[in-house]
């Protein structure tokens, strides 16, 4: 099993992003994503930028990963998907049927988390299109995938997500314009406030959701560090860790360290305790509530 | 003169799908009693028998018939979702409704004279994904998700030779519909993985002093004030606190009504509007049908002096989720 970073899901200014990427442990990393996922509006880093970053991050040694937008819906939209769909350089992760019909045929491709594969039927089909590796919904867990992995195509790559708030939902609707009363059209790229989204609470203060533009992510960080050995056991091959704001590097180590043996138990957790940006979260992983802790 | 749009209306029982061919239906749907429809639940949907009642009911009235099997077939109950195809086939369905395409091409290889459309919950928003399900399974018509505005709605129409359906009426997904996942978060169940949001089974109800408190698995979804009209919890509709604000910060308790845009979408070449509701009575089928058959009706032989009458809005509103209506994403001011 190594390790992904998946891409940056928030609206960081430009030298945030780009100083963040220079600063990787990047040995420790078999593949970086990149590109602009949530909102079409970001407009901080163009197409150009991303391909530049993922020049420059390809020579540390680095499998470079361009993302698809999730949802796309204006030709404005798709004209941004074709261009980094037909980039001809990098393996493209497809988060859309449109993108995946863009690459079909045409270039090996990720299977992107927001594609919904939960069937070897579907994987099936994915990878007769040319996807190469896919990356598990993140409602899923170990007994769906149990299924999964023996049906997978050959040659086919599993990669789960292990780290981050979970991205869960998408709207035409952007949350953060709408907490401001900002018309999305005219939201004064607000989401700049809140690197790792704006905290949702119950009334009763208990943490729930996290709002990232048109994206709804958990309050919660998702964590499978304690469940390495079940996943290895799976066969998964790469492990997903999102990036946050502050302490990714940290996040980064402490798996690797994990990965490698050198770190475990208790110890790991009090590693990740310390950069963990709130409470954790496993229970998709175990079939239950995903915001629901199950492991010890 | 553009064709008329098809209305294609809800049935969850026997008595709704008759009150919907009663009503002017040009198509009704249902699903099945399990996990392999979007509106899993107790009590709702057809078994072999009524399904057979049914559609020959609505076949000797001229009004087709669509089986929605529009979850995604987990991995641990695969036959079930393929029985249900052939089922459809068997039953002599007009169409299925898909979502998943590993099913599609199930049906496409195993049941090639079955019509197949793409469901919302196939989350395909723009042209290039729905003609990936066209090349790979020849979908005839494909439902859109409620994101778009109605200038991307005619964008997309623009740019495909398949039928394109969108929601007229009925409860409003805010999230892209297939793409939402804050159901499982919650309660372990969602649209994809078990054809229901929100689930009543997670649903308690709990007085607390003056207030009633609404929660899903424990976790508090609103709270109401005495005297306050206190909805279903679908989760994204309750009042959270965001920035030291207490709000609807998802979405407030409201239903898509698009009977005003009826001259725009069937000048644009809209092949059918849906109406949202399986889960609720047959008045209510019998009402918005009817509704909307003389809505479209009289759109369509008069579409220059189209307005919504009255009587329309005021019967409509009358069925909406706390009595309030929106024209949701197609009108962009709503993002």
């Amino acid at each position: 099993m190594k390790l992904a970073l998946g891409p940056v899901l928030y609206y960081w200014p430009r030298q945030t992003l780009l100083g963040f990427y220079t600063n990787l442990p990047h040995a420790q990393l078999a593949t970086i994503y990149l590109g602009e996922v949530v909102c079409s509006r970001r407009h901080g880093m163009r197409t150009a930028d991303w391909l530049d970053l993922a020049r420059d991050l390809a020579r540390t040694g680095v499998e470079v990963v361009l993302s698809t937008l999730a949802l796309i819906e204006s030709e404005a939209d798709l004209r941004a998907m074709r261009r980094v769909a037909e980039n001809g350089e990098f393996l493209v992760e497809a988060n859309d049927m449109g993108a995946v019909r863009v690459l079909a045929g045409r270039a090996r491709f990720v299977a992107g988390p927001h594609l919904n594969v939960y069937n070897p039927q579907t994987l099936a089909w994915l990878g007769e299109l040319g996807a190469s590796r896919w990356v598990m919904p993140v409602e899923l867990g170990r007994d769906a995938l149990a299924l999964l992995q023996p049906e997978r195509p050959g040659g086919m790559q599993t990669e789960v997500f292990a780290y981050g708030r979970l991205p869960l939902a998408f709207s035409a609707r952007c949350f953060t314009a709408r907490h401001y009363n900002l018309p999305k059209d005219d939201c004064q790229f607000r989401c700049l406030d809140h690197p790792d989204g704006q905290a949702l609470a119950t009334r009763e203060g208990q943490p729930f959701l996290s709002l990232n533009g048109i994206q709804t992510q958990s309050a919660q960080v998702y964590d499978l560090s304690g469940v390495l050995s079940p996943m290895r056991e799976l066969g998964v091959d790469l492990l997903r860790l999102n990036p946050q704001s502050a302490g990714t590097n940290s996040v980064i180590e402490a798996y690797s360290r994990a990965l490698q043996g050198n770190l475990g138990g208790a110890d790991l957790e009090k590693a990740l305790a310390s950069c963990r940006l709130t409470d954790p979260c496993d229970g998709y992983w175990h079939g239950k509530p995903g915001i629901e802790h199950v492991t010890a | 003169m553009r064709k008329k749009p098809e209305l294609v209306c809800p049935a969850g029982s026997l008595p709704a799908l008759k009150a919907a061919v009663d009503n002017g239906a040009d198509w009704v749907y249902f699903g099945l009693r399990d996990d392999t429809n979007a509106r899993n639940f107790a009590g709702l949907n057809f078994d072999a028998r009524t399904a057979s009642e049914g559609i020959r009911y609505a076949h000797d009235r001229g009004v087709e018939t669509l089986l929605a099997i529009n979850t995604y077939p987990q991995a641990s109950g695969w036959d079930r979702w393929q029985r249900a195809i052939d089922q459809a086939a068997d039953l002599g369905m007009d169409a299925v409704i898909l979502a998943d395409p590993g099913l599609m091409r199930y049906a496409a290889h195993k049941h090639p004279k079955l019509s197949l459309q793409l469901s919302v919950q196939g989350s395909a928003t723009n042209h290039e994904a729905i003609n990936l399900y066209r090349d790979q399974f020849g979908i005839r018509r494909a439902v859109l998700p409620r994101v778009l505005s109605v200038a991307q709605v005619e964008q997309v129409i623009h740019n495909t030779d398949v039928e394109i359906e969108v929601f007229g009426f009925g409860s409003l997904c805010v999230m892209v519909e297939g793409r939402c996942a804050l159901s499982s978060f919650a309660t372990g169940q969602s649209p994809n993985t078990f054809g229901a949001c929100s689930p009543a089974k997670a649903v308690r109800w709990e007085p607390e002093g003056e207030h009633m408190n609404v929660r899903l698995n424990n976790i508090l979804i609103d709270r109401y004030a005495g005297g306050e009209n206190a909805g279903y919890p679908t989760l994204c509709k309750g009042r959270f606190d965001v920035g030291g604000e207490t709000y609807y910060a998802i979405e407030e308790p409201s239903s898509l009504n698009a009977l005003e845009l009826l001259p725009q979408l069937t000048a644009m070449g809209i092949a059918a509007i849906k109406i949202e509701g399986r889960q609720r009575s047959p008045a209510y089928v019998a009402e918005t049908t009817r509704i909307w058959r003389a809505a479209i009706d009289d759109c369509c032989a008069h579409p220059a002096r189209f307005s919504t009458r009255p009587q329309w809005k005021a019967g409509l509103t009358k069925l909406t989720e706390g009595q309030q209506y929106t024209l949701g994403a197609y009108n962009r001011k709503w993002n």
